[in-house]
């Protein structure tokens, strides 16, 4: 599977771990309360930790764990929940994460150019066909309003 | 008024570039329906009952000729020749077609003007005073934050997809005629005791399902930090307002809930933590204030006498002059409004020919600009006295002289059925029979003030529970009912109206108006008006007449 980071297409090394599955080999991501239940087998883990940010989830239960992480994924369950929004804002302007911050769920591409303004760096879309709209709408405008993140 | 610079025409240009690939994309199948609706709807597009509207922001209810010979325009070539002014301050086309609507935003915005933001759960249209900057009571001009303000809540990357619509209106005078104890945020300017210029800050507030008059959160905010402190409410409000249903979804439930207590410090802590390094600097404020700055007003317009004599000697123009005049803080001028409530048209509708005379005799006596009201009317704000008999002549003419401003038949009254999908009840209609039988000129004005608000839904468009009168239409049985309030006021002294009785048939509504008409004529003690007498005798004797034969 192929995604954007950074404004380039890529292969996607992560694969995300259901809460009731088992741990695998290689850069996963987890659940918010799946990493608070395991945290301690998760750190030892062999590759990539990230995690898995719900709309329902609040940053700040995460906040002193993202040293820790390379990823933080944000998973829309419906294009219209803009908590995600606020979440990237916190994690970049509030808790200085650095690491990939990643779109992944049911949004559109016409959503990516407010989340990269708010942090989020790298993409999954819903439709694998969708990369090269999700590419262009990174650059649908060249101007704006206010501050934030980028 | 303000004027587009290369960066703000940079970002409409492309918002319509984007809108128009979004359109594409809907038309080829690339998006369904569910997921093109948010799309839409950010550019102000409504599917209703009979075709989409488009609605057409009014940025703080100020437009200039040249745009409205573009409104007039696009009304001509897309539209069945009219237009329709909201209490937003917006305005409406009820008959475009979806495949077209890009190429009549390209078309507004050769002239700055927009869609951005007119529907869909994000920020909408910056709302404000009709009389800004010429008013008798202003302690500060509110434009120039309102200009702030829209720009800030523009394309906003954090707070696009909110919980539910929100909505912020700003005033700068002593009465508050922009009814902001109902909106999500109200800001007063206010000044501290050093005199300098700050922010009363209201919350919650608001009309629809629920209505609610906004609380103070901040009695007093220093200027500069009018947009961090708006950035902290709103991330509060995504954050934490309800998602599970729309009808609790908006802020006012939010605070609701939590009580203004723990709200308030929610806010508080977000806003410590934020405000520094995002003040607004004094130059920034006095930047925008420049393009606000009066016109070059005659020094001699004072000296005017024909304007006196036309009034003892033309007792039409005489009851215009009184009903449709405002002062102004400049001797020899006046504030005009003209009324889009003339007998027999809908409430705030325009045709193409209006649009287009009325854009040159704001030319020739207004400086070129035009006001939209929340009571969807319009307003030139400058008029010179000396003016005002030849401008009152052409607006006869064209049927916007009727001198029913704050009287009864100055009707606020939404779609309705007529247009609207949400609706259960025709509200045009109403307004029009309410019209019909009110056309004895003495008796409306022995009525004095009296604000008529007709809904045809719940949804309150027309903001029914807080007119004198309120007219909100309801189903029963799938036939057109109506639920009157009596007491209602989004001015000072905000309150929400009160319940007559069980709902009336379509048939009964004009009789139980002038009914209640009636008994405050009846009753009224001294110059008492409709809203003191309701006041100080609650809903009984108007509900003992009105159902007396039921
Ligand atoms: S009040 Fe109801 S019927 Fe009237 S315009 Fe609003 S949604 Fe439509």
């Amino acid at each position: 599977m192929q995604i954007i980071k950074d404004k380039e297409i890529i292969n996607n090394s992560w694969s995300y771990i259901a809460d009731d599955d088992a741990l695998k080999t290689g850069d996963i991501s987890v659940s918010v309360s799946r990493w608070k239940k395991d945290k301690d087998i998760l750190i030892k883990h062999q590759g990539k930790i990230g995690i898995r940010l719900r709309p329902e989830d609040t940053t700040g239960d995460i906040a002193d764990d993202l040293g820790n992480l390379q990823l933080i994924e944000l998973d829309f369950p419906s294009l219209a929940d803009g908590r995600l929004f606020s979440h990237a804002w916190l994690l970049r302007g509030r808790y200085h994460y650095a690491g990939e911050i990643r779109a992944t769920g049911h949004y559109l591409p016409d959503q990516v150019f407010y989340l990269s303004r708010v942090g989020v760096n790298a993409f999954s879309p819903e439709k694998p066909e969708d990369l090269p709209v999700v590419l262009a709408s990174l650059n649908d405008f060249s101007v704006t309003y206010q501050c934030s993140i980028n | 008024m303000y004027q587009y610079n290369e960066y703000d025409q940079t970002l409409v240009d492309e918002r319509v570039a984007q809108f128009r690939r979004q359109t594409q994309r809907f038309l080829n199948g690339e998006l369904t329906a569910d997921q093109f609706r948010p799309l839409r709807l950010r550019n102000g597009l409504y599917i209703q009952t009979h075709a989409p509207m488009l609605r057409i922001a009014g940025p703080y209810g100020l437009l200039n000729s040249k745009q409205f010979r573009t409104l007039a325009h696009i009304a001509r070539k897309y539209d069945k020749n009219y237009c329709h002014f909201t209490t937003r301050q917006n305005i409406q086309f009820n008959w475009p077609k979806l495949e077209e609507v890009p190429d009549i935003l390209e078309e507004l915005a050769r002239v700055q003007m927009h869609a951005i933001q007119t529907s869909g759960n994000c920020m909408r249209n910056t709302s404000t005073d009709h009389l800004a900057g010429v008013c008798i009571d202003e302690i500060e001009d509110p434009r120039p934050y309102c200009e702030i303000i829209r720009q800030w809540t523009t394309l906003h990357p954090e707070f696009d997809y909110l919980p539910r619509k929100f909505k912020i209106a700003v005033s700068g005078s002593l009465r508050d005629r922009a009814a902001t104890q109902f909106h999500d945020i109200g800001v007063h300017i206010v000044k501290n005791d050093a005199g300098e210029t700050g922010f009363k800050i209201l919350v919650g507030g608001g009309l629809g399902r629920t209505p609610i008059i906004g609380q103070v959160i901040k009695p007093y905010l220093e200027r500069r930090h009018l947009l961090s402190y708006l950035e902290a409410i709103l991330r509060i409000y995504n954050l934490f307002g309800r998602r599970d249903n729309m009808y609790k979804a908006r802020i006012k439930i939010l605070l609701k809930e939590s009580g203004m207590e723990k709200f308030s410090a929610m806010v508080e802590k977000e806003w410590q933590l934020i405000r520094d390094g995002r003040e607004l600097s004094d130059d920034r404020i006095e930047a925008i204030k420049a393009y606000f700055n009066p016109p070059v007003y005659d020094p001699d317009a004072a000296q005017d006498q024909t304007f006196e004599h036309y009034q003892l000697t033309d007792k039409a123009f005489s009851a215009w002059v009184k009903h449709n005049l405002a002062n102004h803080k400049i001797p020899g001028y006046r504030a005009v409004f003209i009324s889009l409530k003339a007998p027999d048209t809908a409430p705030g509708d325009m045709t193409d020919t209006q649009l287009d005379a009325v854009a040159d005799l704001a030319d020739q006596y207004s400086y070129g600009e035009i006001r939209i009201t929340h009571r969807q009317n319009l307003v030139f704000a400058d008029v010179k006295e000396l003016d005002l008999y030849s401008l009152w002549q052409q607006l006869d003419v064209l049927k916007l002289a009727t001198p029913n401003i704050g009287t009864v038949t100055d009707m606020i009254c939404c779609p309705g059925l007529d247009f609207c999908s949400l609706a259960n009840a025709g509200s045009i209609g109403i307004s029009k029979e309410i019209h019909q039988v009110l056309d004895d000129m003495d008796y409306v004005y022995d009525i004095g003030e009296l604000k008529i608000n007709i809904s045809g839904c719940m949804n309150g468009c027309a903001h029914q529970s807080v007119g004198h009168i309120g007219i909100l239409g309801v189903d029963k049985n799938g036939s057109e009912w109506y639920q009157l309030t009596l007491g209602g006021s989004s001015e000072n002294e905000a309150a929400i109206g009160d319940r007559l009785g069980p709902a009336i048939a379509k048939d009964q509504v004009t009789k139980a108006i002038t009914t209640i008409l009636d008994v405050y004529v009846n009753q009224r003690q001294d110059d008492e008006s409709f809203l003191e007498m309701v006041k100080r005798v609650g809903v009984t004797p108007f509900k003992e007449q009105v159902y007396a034969n039921h």
